[in-house]
């Protein structure tokens, strides 16, 4: 997402990349959806009604500049995620209940 | 039809919202325990049938035949509105110029996802149509032939898109992740595209005389250019010999040949074209009982080759559009980057999330 | 302007079967009058969205291809209603499609600025602008028109146009406050539609007896609402409004046009006019 842009032979300096995020309907989070370019925020947001909400798709926009993201990495993935993976406690299906006990 | 075979827009978008919670939890734990399997490397990922996202390590050459295939694709969509957008002016109803003006509306949208899908391989959209005006990256040559009646607008729509449709579906499946996602949303969104073509097709079929001829002449024309747009085939003669299919294969950015994406596409619009009243012009064709697909005639391969180096009655009508809008367009551009950069719009930190 | 000059003709179809419905438009002169009315916003907004079709694929950036695209489909969609009910209400009933497709130049009542051709970004700009900051004002005054139809159009257009009207603000702050070249031609611009905005603020016989029976409302009321906006824009965009021209455009709403239209109608009309009574 923000891996730095290689420059065309376009002498033209380029918009900026943006992140565009769609809430669906209300009382649901704002979703990625995709991206767009545009010259500043204003009309990132327009550009990103334009764009994505064509077809009734939201309620809300956001857009963030991608620039602005900051992302994990590949290189710290495991020691980021892999340690959660043994502790099957936390989901509630590591749990033996007797099956005839309602409301758990 | 086809199109339709992705992500409900009704369905949960946030799976811990809708108390999915046990579905998310399964499938956390499948992807943990291939990971603890086959490693997270670029062949482990692709052998467990898992998306390569963007910060993964992948091979160059993935990368690179993903820029050329995406940037392709998207170079196609931004060409691809000028045969029907020459029509919005003329259309003959103001239903059909409704429908035209969105459906060429929507080629722009999908040019975009796709633009965007490449640039998180680390290339710039202005890079890539630097490389599009320059002719140094091709579009679909489908879009050099003219569009030279209203009935093209159908025929565009029934064979260019059904067999668009064909191409992308799969792609939805792609290994490479934002370009998967990109199709997703061309083909949910493409799905109206070939019903439109269709209707317009099956309306002047059962129109007047001159509808009707209008129609046949369109179908004529469209025919095998549609059938060459799924590449030459796998094997034989005139099979190329750049082994890019067996690659792409292998790294799941293609998922069905050449050949069988082509006999997919005969076998559904045959009967939709006896359906339309229309004849294929091809007598050749017929319904092979033991194989249970229809059997067509030899492509003739060199006119694709002709067309594709540039011998197409519209290739430099085509570029030298775009080419103009893009220079055109330039002092615009710039202004925004300089009231922008004025403004300090969209330069500042301090964002409210 | 004379009422003649409205065209009631009435082309090869029986007036009975089809009724003036969902009115409560009762008078004959007054139906008549509130057909034109009709005409001359419908024709507005069908023309305008003619001229941003072909802007799709030319514009200066694939974003703005899209935003012009809604734009025209806005457009097009209010012509498709309004056009619709000028057929109910003239008594002919006429559609969509042959009020669009069927009439001669002389019989269109657009006004002058809708209809010149497409030139550089700047000018459709400035174009938009004054447009939308017409029909912003025109559609909040005719949601409360005493013609049900007319004020369902209205409630629903008055959203649309307030987003164009904001999407031309951006692009002329954008190109007047932005370089050196983008100022010179987003002035321009401006310059070269000042001409042709007193006409869409003109009255004339049709809106007087609209406005008076609360079916239109007078173009001359929206002036002070839409130029402010206008000039507020302007001025922010670093830029100032022309002074008056010696010339200026009139005679769109009697059907007198500039020599623009009758191309565009040829290009607009010849499909279907090739093939009478064709289905499409």
């Amino acid at each position: 997402m923000s891996t730095p842009a290689v420059k065309g032979n376009s002498s033209e300096r380029s918009w900026p990349l943006w992140e565009v995020f769609v809430r669906g309907k209300r009382g649901l989070s704002h979703v990625h959806v995709g991206s767009l370019h545009a010259p500043d925020a204003e009309m990132a947001l327009r550009n990103g009604r334009d764009v994505y909400t064509r077809r009734q798709e939201g309620v809300s926009l956001w857009v963030v500049r991608s620039m602005d993201i900051t992302a994990s990495s590949p290189d710290e993935r495991d020691s980021f995620f892999d340690p959660a993976a043994d502790k099957i406690y936390r989901h509630p299906t590591f749990y033996d209940i007797p099956e005839d006990v309602e409301y758990l | 039809m086809y199109g339709n075979d992705f992500i409900d827009p009704d369905e949960p978008l946030n799976a811990a919202e809708f108390g999915d919670v046990d579905d998310a939890v399964a499938a956390a734990a499948t992807t943990a325990a291939q990971r603890a399997e086959g490693g997270s490397s670029f062949e482990a990922l692709l052998a467990a049938d898992q998306r390569i996202e963007p910060r993964d390590e992948m091979p160059e050459a993935y990368r690179k035949t993903l820029i050329r295939q995406i940037a392709q694709h998207a170079h196609s969509e931004i060409i691809g509105m000028q045969p029907e957008g020459n029509w919005i002016s003329r259309a003959p109803s103001l239903r059909r110029k409704a429908i035209l003006m969105a459906k060429v509306q929507d080629e722009a949208g999908h040019g975009l996802y796709l633009y965007a899908a490449a640039e998180t391989l680390g290339v710039d959209r202005a890079e890539l149509l630097d490389l599009l005006h320059s002719g140094k990256q091709k579009y679909s040559s489908i879009f050099n032939y003219p569009t030279l009646t209203w009935a093209d607008n159908g025929a565009i729509g029934w064979l260019v898109d059904g067999a668009a449709i064909m191409n992308q579906v799969p792609l939805c499946r792609c290994s490479y992740g934002p370009y998967a996602r990109a199709m997703i949303r061309v083909c949910k969104e493409e799905s109206f595209h070939q019903r439109q073509g269709f209707e317009i097709l099956w309306t002047l079929s059962r129109g007047t005389a001159a509808q009707k001829d209008m129609a046949q002449d369109a179908a004529n024309r469209w025919w095998w250019p549609a059938l060459m747009m799924f590449g030459p085939p796998d094997t034989g003669d005139a099979a190329t010999t750049g082994g890019h299919t067996a690659q792409s294969m292998a790294w799941g950015i293609k998922r069905f040949s050449n050949d069988d994406l082509r006999q997919k596409f005969v076998d559904m619009t045959v009967p939709q074209a006896a359906k339309l009243g229309l004849t294929l012009p091809d007598p050749d064709l017929r319904f092979n009982e033991e194989t249970g697909h229809w059997d067509f005639g030899a492509i003739d391969w060199s006119e694709l080759w002709r067309v594709l180096k540039g011998d197409g009655a519209c290739n430099a009508e085509r570029i030298e559009r775009r080419v103009g809008a893009h220079h055109e367009g330039a002092w615009v551009r710039e202004a925004a980057n300089a009231y922008a950069a004025r403004h300090d719009l969209g330069q500042q930190q301090e964002y409210v999330a | 302007m004379s009422r003649n000059a409205i065209d009631t003709s009435v082309s090869d179809h029986s007036v009975s079967d089809h009724s003036v419905s969902g009115s409560s438009v009762s008078d004959t002169t007054l139906t008549t009058d509130a057909a034109a009315y009709c005409l001359q916003l419908g024709d507005d907004a069908l023309i305008y969205a003619q001229r941003l079709g072909d802007w799709i694929s030319r514009a200066p950036q694939i974003e703005e291809d899209m935003a012009l695209a809604n734009v025209g489909l806005d457009l097009l969609g209010q012509a498709r209603e309004l056009l619709t009910r000028a057929g109910q209400l003239d008594g002919t009933g006429r559609s969509e499609d042959e009020l669009a497709y069927l009439r001669d130049e002389r019989q269109f009542h657009n006004v002058h600025l809708v209809e010149q051709e497409r030139s550089d970004f700047g000018f459709e700009m400035a174009r938009m602008l004054w447009f939308a900051a017409y029909q912003c004002e025109l559609y909040a005054a005719l949601a409360n028109s005493s013609d049900e139809t007319i004020a369902g159009v209205a409630g629903k257009a008055v959203k649309e146009v307030d987003y164009h009207r904001d999407h031309a603000s951006q692009w002329v702050l954008r190109l007047g406050d932005g370089t050196s070249t983008s100022y010179v031609r987003m002035k321009e611009g401006l310059e070269r539609v000042a001409p042709y905005v007193a006409e869409l603020f003109e009255d004339d016989a049709v809106s007087v007896a609209v406005s008076e029976a609360g079916v239109g409302t007078l173009p001359s009321s929206l002036w002070d609402s839409a130029f402010g906006h206008v000039s507020r824009v302007v001025a922010q965009a670093t830029l100032t409004l022309p002074t008056d021209s010696t010339w200026r455009s009139r005679g769109g709403r009697q059907g007198i046009h500039s020599r623009p239209m009758g191309f565009l109608l040829a290009e607009m009309q010849h499909i279907a006019r090739s093939h009478p009574g064709a289905t499409w």
